[in-house]
Formats: structure tokens, C-alpha cells, sequence
């Protein structure tokens, strides 16, 4: 774990010294580029303020999130059980991915409101094509050997489900987890953008109106470790739920 | 009452006709072999015998009874040893007891039991890809034997292994069958395999395959690695053989 870290912890070491570098010895002006000792510094003494509009942000997005997640799953197993909703609904699921968020998030404010509804909805449209998409492609990648020897054994369409399917697709619905958790933040962040009471996004938007590039910097930097927070939250889970995936690449 | 009668059985896809008047008796307690080329509907008869699919005509009997999955009377052991990666030995073996209903608990019990004698003690909480081919198999087959079903199906449950390990499981396997005398049908397509196991060896036509020879092998029970170099093994590795190649002719004409 730790071997694996410190390559891209060196890469980002050495962006962020030569930044440093570079505004320090070319004098740039703090509000167009602020040196990262600057938002370090700026962004440690409004730390409160940074806590309290992560908060929200936090909520919609867990929120959005395990709808998400219900989502995924309801609509994976009924693809899995009938060919007709396959041939019916997947199509329009793959399509419904070229509809922009950024012109139905404001739609979604007009209809629901500022308040948390809409903001957990476009975290759900956000992040649920991946989980959807990969939990329906892992049930269809069971083995079918693997199958007929479950029928044959008597097992009914449920048992078998619960048996073989679900846990082969884990591995495939991991990789969806952690691809659409990714995602899922900077949908929060950016419905809030698109009409909020609190939270990072109306942070971002109001330290931007007030020149406080610094502090923007700080907010972007709360937001991607929250990202990579979530982000190691799901390898964690991961490791818990497949045990026998990291025996297999041992031996 | 026969373990297995397969009575004037015929089955075809469409337009394809893959068995045709196909007859075969195994008694309880026999170990028969069925030896094929390939493509002759081996995995056909395999079907019908595990009641997965039905014979277009004819009769597939298990114990007097019309074979059918809900029946429960074959236990089937595939090609591939379809261990799950994401369960330990032990549970992979009892997975075919969860299949059919009984609580986890009691299915680990019921598989636990058996894995001293068939060489995997310690390797319970091991995952499959910790084990060896030949492991592999024999976990394969405990899971088939828990089920306590009358007759065991094993389709090539060889085919993938090394020849050196290959060889050492036909001899540990005839060694399981002296001891258990379970009703099995073996699927092969490697007479040495056919000859060292059976009882009786039913030799298929190319397709639409039915029996064209029945050949019982004349060596006494038990049968070990000495065997392999008697002369009636050879004379009827050598029968075989010339029906198989027999067939194949016919076949070509």
C-alpha cells in the first residue's frame, strides 16, 4: 500500500514545490495565483468556515450516494431477470448518458427546490450509470457452465442468483464503485453551484465573486480529498467484502 | 432395477441429429465408462442423463425414474472443476448441498466429514487458487459424493490436468471407487483412463452417436499403476481402439 503511494506523492511534491517556485521568484499577484504555502496557510486559518460548507457537501453527496447504490442494484437485478427490460430499458439507460448534468441540474432547483433533494439527485444521476452498467454486465458474465451445474444440483432462479451470480459480479461492481465514487463529490459540488443555501460549491462561488483565489484553491483541495477519502473508503471495503481476491493474485 | 438405463434414446436440434437409438445399462455399484470422438454428443447424454434437457424419444431412467432435475438421483461433476474463487475449500465443497436447500451449517458438516478421505484435510479455509490441479479436482469431486445421490456423472473430470497428474488421479479415483463402489458413468475421451476405471466400456459412434461396442474389461478389482502393463490392459486398450477407428470410418463414408 504504502510502496504504492509515494511515486505520485513525489510527482505531486514536485508540481507543488515548482508553483511555489515559480510565484515566489516571478512575484505573480496573489489573486490571479496564490503561491500553495499562501492556501495552505489561508485555507488552515478559515478552517471553520471550510468545515462547515464541507459538511453539507458531505451529506448530499452520501445521501445521493446510497440512492444511488439502491438504484443501481434494483435496476441490475430486474435487467438480470427479464430479457425485456434488457432490450426495453438498457438502451434508453446508455442513452440517458448523453443528457448533460449541467443542463438538468437547474431544472432539478427549479422543481425540487434549494434543498437537499436536488443536490442528492444529481449525485444519483451522476454515479449511477457506472454501478448500474457494471453490476448488470457482472451478473451476465457468470459462468454458464457454472450455471447449468446449480440447475442441475436443483437450485431454483433466486438460489442460483444468490449463489453464483451476486458474488461473481462482485469484482465488477467494484470496479463500478469505484469509478462512480469519484464522480460522486464533484456532482455535489456542482449542483450546488447551480443553487444552494451552503456547502463547498456555494463557497467556491462566493470566495471566486471575492477575488480570494486562495481560499478557492483551498476548497478545490477539500474537495479532491474527500474524493480520494471516499475514493480509499471503497479499496478498503473492497478488501473486506473479497478476501480471496488478493490470496488469488498472491498465488 | 437398474442405477442408469438409458432406453432407445434419441435426441436432435432442429435438424441435427445428435443421438440416435443410444441403449445403456449401468447397475448399481458398475463403473461405466462412455468413450466417443469428439463432437459425438457426449455432452449431449450428459444433459439428458443429469435431467437438464429431455430426449426427443426414448427413455432416460435413474432408479426406475424418469431422470429430471427435481428428482434429485445424478450428481454431476463438469470438465471444468468450477470451484468459486470468492468461497474457501470447505464452502465450495458444500455448495451443492446449499444448492439444493440444506442450511449452510449442516452442508459444511456433511462436507467436512469426507475431506480427510479424500486428501484435502487442512486445506478447509485454504481458497482454491491456493490448491494444485489435482486438489482441485478432488474438491471438485467431494462436492459431487456429498450429495449421496445414486448415480455420479463425471464428464472428463481429467481433461485439464498435466499427464503425470492426470495419471495419479485415475489411480487415486480407482482407489475412492474400490472403497465406495459409488454408481459413476465417466465421460472420457482417453482409453488408458476408460480401461484402468471401468467396468464396462461403452464405445459411441461418431454423431448421430448410438453404442457400436460394449467392452467389459476382463481385469480384476482392485486395480493399481501395476496394471497398466498387463497384457489383457493393452488387448483391450487395442478393442477399443479399432471400434472407435471403426466407427470413424463409417463416419467418413
Amino acid at each position: 500500500m504504502l510502496r504504492s503511494l509515494w511515486p505520485p506523492l513525489l510527482v505531486l511534491a514536485v508540481v507543488v514545490g515548482g508553483w511555489q517556485l515559480y510565484v515566489t521568484t516571478a512575484g505573480v499577484d496573489p489573486t490571479t495565483l496564490p503561491s500553495p504555502a499562501r492556501v495552505a496557510e489561508q485555507g488552515w486559518l478559515n478552517r471553520r468556515d471550510l468545515w462547515d460548507q464541507t459538511l453539507p457537501t458531505l451529506q448530499e453527496t452520501l445521501l445521493g450516494f446510497a440512492l444511488s447504490f439502491a438504484a443501481a442494484w434494483l435496476v441490475a437485478v430486474v435487467l438480470d431477470f427479464s430479457a425485456a427490460a434488457r432490450r426495453g430499458l438498457y438502451p434508453l439507460l446508455v442513452a440517458s448518458q448523453t443528457i448533460p448534468v449541467v443542463a438538468v441540474a437547474p431544472l432539478l432547483i427549479i422543481w425540487f427546490g434549494f434543498g437537499l433533494l436536488p443536490k442528492m439527485l444529481v449525485v444519483t444521476l451522476t454515479t449511477f450509470f457506472p454501478l448500474a452498467a457494471n453490476l448488470a454486465a457482472g451478473f451476465a458474465a457468470t459462468d454458464r457452465e457454472a450455471m447449468r451445474l446449480l440447475r442441475s444440483l436443483g437450485a431454483g432462479r433466486w438460489r442460483a442468483f444468490r449463489l453464483v451470480r451476486v458474488p461473481s459480479a462482485m469484482p465488477y461492481f467494484f470496479a463500478g464503485l469505484r469509478v462512480s465514487i469519484t464522480y460522486a463529490v464533484v456532482g455535489a459540488v456542482f449542483a450546488e453551484y447551480a443553487g444552494a443555501e451552503s456547502g463547498l460549491g456555494i463557497y467556491l462561488q462566493a470566495q471566486k465573486s471575492a477575488f480570494r483565489t486562495d481560499l478557492v484553491f483551498a476548497a478545490v483541495a477539500v474537495t479532491a480529498a474527500l474524493s480520494i477519502a471516499l475514493f480509499g473508503a471503497t479499496c478498503l471495503l473492497q478488501r473486506l467484502v473479497l478476501p480471496w481476491e488478493r490470496k488469488e493474485r498472491r498465488s | 432395477m437398474s442405477g442408469l438405463a438409458v432406453e432407445r434414446v434419441s435426441k436432435s436440434f432442429g435438424d441435427l441429429d445428435v443421438l440416435r437409438d443410444l441403449e445403456l445399462i449401468v447397475e448399481p455399484g458398475e463403473f461405466a465408462a462412455v468413450i466417443g470422438p469428439s463432437g459425438s454428443g457426449k455432452s449431449t447424454l450428459f444433459n439428458l442423463v443429469s435431467g437438464l434437457d429431455r430426449p426427443t424419444s426414448g427413455r432416460v431412467l435413474v432408479e426406475g425414474e424418469p431422470a429430471g432435475v427435481a428428482s434429485g438421483k445424478v450428481a454431476y461433476m463438469p470438465q471444468k472443476d468450477l470451484l468459486f474463487p470468492w468461497r474457501t475449500v470447505l464452502d465450495n465443497t458444500a455448495l451443492g448441498l446449499e444448492a439444493q436447500g440444506v442450511r449452510k451449517k449442516e452442508a459444511r458438516a456433511r462436507a467436512d466429514a469426507l475431506f480427510a478421505d479424500f486428501g484435502l484435510d487442512g486445506f478447509q479455509q485454504a481458497y482454491p487458487s491456493q490448491l494444485s490441479g489435482g486438489m482441485r479436482q478432488r474438491a471438485a469431486l467431494l462436492r459431487t459424493v456429498v450429495l449421496e445421490r445414486p448415480v455420479l456423472l463425471l464428464d472428463e473430470p481429467f481433461g485439464a490436468l498435466d499427464s503425470l497428474t492426470r495419471t495419479e488421479m485415475q489411480l487415486w479415483l480407482a482407489g475412492m471407487w474400490q472403497r465406495h463402489r459409488w454408481t459413476v458413468v465417466l465421460v472420457t475421451h482417453d482409453i488408458r483412463e476408460s480401461v484402468l476405471l471401468a467396468d464396462t466400456v461403452h464405445v459411441l459412434s461418431p454423431r448421430p452417436a448410438t453404442v457400436v461396442d460394449r467392452v467389459e474389461v476382463p481385469l480384476p478389482r482392485p486395480r493399481g499403476a501395476d496394471d497398466f502393463t498387463a497384457p489383457q490392459f493393452a488387448a483391450t486398450e487395442r478393442r477399443i481402439l479399432d471400434s472407435l477407428r471403426g466407427t470413424a470410418a463409417v463416419g467418413a463414408a
